[in-house]
């Protein structure tokens, strides 16, 4: 007989997450033996069907793999592609590049933090029914993602799958009077991002640390957005960097029965990659105002090496992150000179080419392998949700055993427990798959083996 | 009492669904209308059906799919498939025309883990569908267009003429004409706004082509801006490989 010290408990469709999925968790004698997020979403072989497609289709072909960060797979195989043939942009571009990308972390971060994650925190099932109580908030949360769509709108034509984006820049670069129109909507948005902070720093957050790796892209005077090292932060405080064509020396992906997502880990061990990790790693390059906003967020000074492993208090990060979009948005548009030229050519070359860039959601690695005409050979998509998936089985495991150990919740209690362990994370499945499911098996002694508690 | 709306995922990149979201201005005014009662990446109270209309995205690409999109059609008065996915098959649809097994065994380590079907078929494949939205993704104002229209129980207006049509209406300058660019423009639904030629691009047909469309007529086109036989067959294979397939066989 199953009785609550040892239970299976499986939540089936877990809601406010991009994608779908399932978990499960298997309880015995009290011990949570097994926590398992299934990644149920249908493969859609994006790795298979490049092959053979002409080196200047991926932008617009693994935009396609996320609706919710098309930005991040445009840049990222840019960066991979424009290695392979040896070329650098110039630094305009690479300036309007970031540009977009704000308008990424600006979108995506007011997404999660609004719609998504405070629901959480204010015991509602949505924002939508969060703005009976909250209009004020919610309305603001939508001025602040629509600014971040406007941004993208302008300079990538539109905000899910930008048309704008080719390899070597743009197709068409802004005049700077057009990009000055967003200024207004910008400033009214750095307001909001303000404002955010406050809100979501008055939140309870419950005690937590994630206990992995901490994993992201650094540059030597700036926060990481569209390119840099990947660099890994220990949890003993050591740090160490490798370069991005070493990516799969260090980061391997194991394949496990219960997901279409591969499970990765870096150097042996298991690690966490997005905002958390960004602000662990880089948080002291962020500018002023943003670092101005993390004290007051009460996440400390990381310029006094403050880092956060509270998955719940990821939030703050969110927000403290676009305050820094928005007002690097801002710089940008600011100090902006047309290029001569909308893009650089990028002739194709025989070889193999590595890029990096930081998704809102943590770090995308593309790697392709080109002939001399420019065909795709091969290809390889390292979305941040496969990387992170053994992390967040890993915290789930260990905030469902501190849950058993000190209340024993009932199975809804942990069911909603573990479903805000994994939106503290934000993964995205659909670049994976779809979410969730969470079974709970709760065995004893006499009817489960193998496991003694 | 409020009319029920659920919004259903198959194999897709949430791009479509997430475009009711990127409605800021309209978004709590539609919540206010209607009971979002099947929503999961919005909403974690999921009320059971029939819902008055559903909108799915997503192509079928699964055995458990193609079982799920019965069920969906059953629990609702209004089916309505959004983007390209739901409406031709999407990206995924490559497959259709390659060998599923060999793409198995190049992406997965353990292909007997993955659980998949040879083809990606649209949802009307399966089930009656009353609308079909097309687009990667789906426009804004079309589906807002679309989700008022079937509350108000009325035809959406949504025109199925080409991108051509919307390139003379903003004034954009013809790339095929003025550049040579090769352009889809002329056989591809309407609805981004003529996006791409705006950006100095031309078409690649993310709306799927358009009603009454001469698709063989504009080969040589293509050809004489430059693509080869191979170009030209990359160009309509991407997100709508299989409606421009079935176009030009017709
Ligand atoms: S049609 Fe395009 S945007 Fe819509 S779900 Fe499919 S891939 Fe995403
Ligand atoms: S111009 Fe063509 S490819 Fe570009 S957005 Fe419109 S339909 Fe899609």
């Amino acid at each position: 007989m199953t009785h609550r010290g040892s239970r299976v408990l499986h939540v089936g469709s877990l809601s406010r997450v991009e994608g779908e999925g399932a978990l499960s968790l298997h309880v015995h004698d009290g011990t949570v033996t097994d926590a398992r997020l299934e990644i149920y979403e249908p493969p859609r072989f994006f790795e298979a069907f490049l092959r053979g497609r002409s080196y200047t289709e991926p932008p617009d072909i693994t935009a396609r793999v996320c609706g919710i960060c098309p930005v991040a797979y445009q840049m990222s195989a840019c960066a991979a592609i424009e290695d392979a043939c040896g070329v650098a942009v110039d630094p305009v571009i690479r300036d309007l590049r970031r540009l977009l990308y704000c308008g990424e972390w600006i979108e995506s971060q007011a997404l999660h933090i609004y719609l998504l994650h405070a629901p959480d925190f204010l015991g509602r099932p949505s924002a939508i029914d969060l703005a009976r109580t909250h209009r004020t908030e919610v309305e603001r949360g939508l001025r602040l993602k629509k600014a971040g769509n406007s941004l993208m709108e302008l300079l990538g034509g539109r905000a899910v799958h930008p048309v704008n984006v080719r390899l070597g820049g743009f197709h068409r670069a802004p005049v700077r009077t057009e990009l000055r129109t967003l200024n207004e909507e910008l400033k009214h948005a750095l307001d909001d991002a303000w404002a955010t902070v406050r809100w979501v720093a008055g939140f309870e957050f419950p005690d937590a640390s994630v206990e992995a790796d901490l994993f992201a892209l650094t540059e030597p005077d700036t926060y990481a957005i569209e390119g840099g090292t990947p660099t890994v932060l220990r949890a003993d405080g050591t740090n160490s960097h490798f370069p991005v064509r070493e990516f799969t020396e260090h980061v391997s992906e194991t394949h496990v029965a219960h997901s279409t997502a591969l499970h990765s880990r870096l150097d042996g061990r298991l690690h966490l990659t997005g905002s958390l990790a960004r602000f662990a790693i880089s948080g002291r390059l962020l500018s002023p105002l943003a670092l101005e906003a993390a004290v007051e967020a009460g996440l400390g000074d990381p310029r006094e090496g403050a880092v956060c492993r509270n998955p719940y208090r990821s939030i703050l990060v969110r927000a403290v992150e676009t305050v820094y979009a928005v007002a690097e948005a801002l710089r940008i548009i600011d100090g902006y000179e047309p290029p001569a030229h909308p893009y650089t050519e990028v002739p194709p070359v025989a070889g193999v080419g590595h890029g990096a860039t930081e998704a809102p959601r943590g770090l995308l690695y593309h790697r392709y392998e080109l002939d001399g005409d420019g065909v795709v050979q091969s290809a390889l998509l390292v979305p941040p949700t496969a990387q992170n998936q053994g992390a967040i089985e890993d915290d789930l495991r260990r905030l469902a055993q501190h849950a058993i150990r000190e209340h024993d919740p009932d199975d809804d209690e942990l069911t909603s427990l573990c479903e805000r362990a994994i939106r503290n994370h934000d993964p995205c499945i659909s670049c994976s798959t779809h979410f969730l499911d969470l079974t709970v098996v709760r065995t004893s002694g006499t009817t489960a083996g193998g496991c003694d508690a | 009492m409020a009319a029920k709306l659920a919004v259903f995922k198959l194999a897709s990149c949430d791009g479509c669904q997430l475009t009711l979201l990127d409605c800021e201005d309209e978004l709590l005014a539609l919540a206010g209308e209607v009971e979002i009662a099947h929503f999961p990446e919005a909403s974690s109270a999921i009320a059971p059906g029939p819902y008055d209309l559903s909108l799915v995205e997503g192509s079928i690409t699964t055995p458990e799919d193609a079982e799920r999109v019965h069920t969906i059609r059953t629990d609702s008065r209004h089916l309505v498939t959004i983007g390209a996915c739901a409406t031709a098959g999407g990206i995924q649809a490559l497959r259709n025309f390659a060998d599923v097994e060999e793409y198995r065994r190049t992406v997965y380590a353990h292909p007997e883990y993955i659980s998949t079907l040879a083809t990606s078929t649209p949802v009307s494949t399966h089930v009656d569908v009353d609308f079909e939205l097309r687009g990667c993704p789906v426009e804004r104002r079309q589906l807002i267009e679309v989700i008022t229209a079937f509350l108000a129980g009325r035809k959406p207006d949504v025109p199925d003429h080409s991108v051509c049509f919307e390139c003379k209406r903003r004034g954009t300058v013809c790339v095929t004409v003025a550049h040579g660019t090769p352009c889809l423009g002329p056989v591809t639904h309407a609805g981004c706004g003529a996006l791409c030629p705006a950006y100095h691009r031309g078409c690649f047909g993310c709306f799927s082509p358009s009603g009454s469309v001469n698709l063989p007529a504009l080969i040589p086109l293509l050809r004489r801006d430059g693509l080869d036989e191979d170009a030209v067959g990359r160009f309509l294979h991407t997100f709508n490989a299989a409606a421009f397939d079935e176009e030009l066989s017709k």
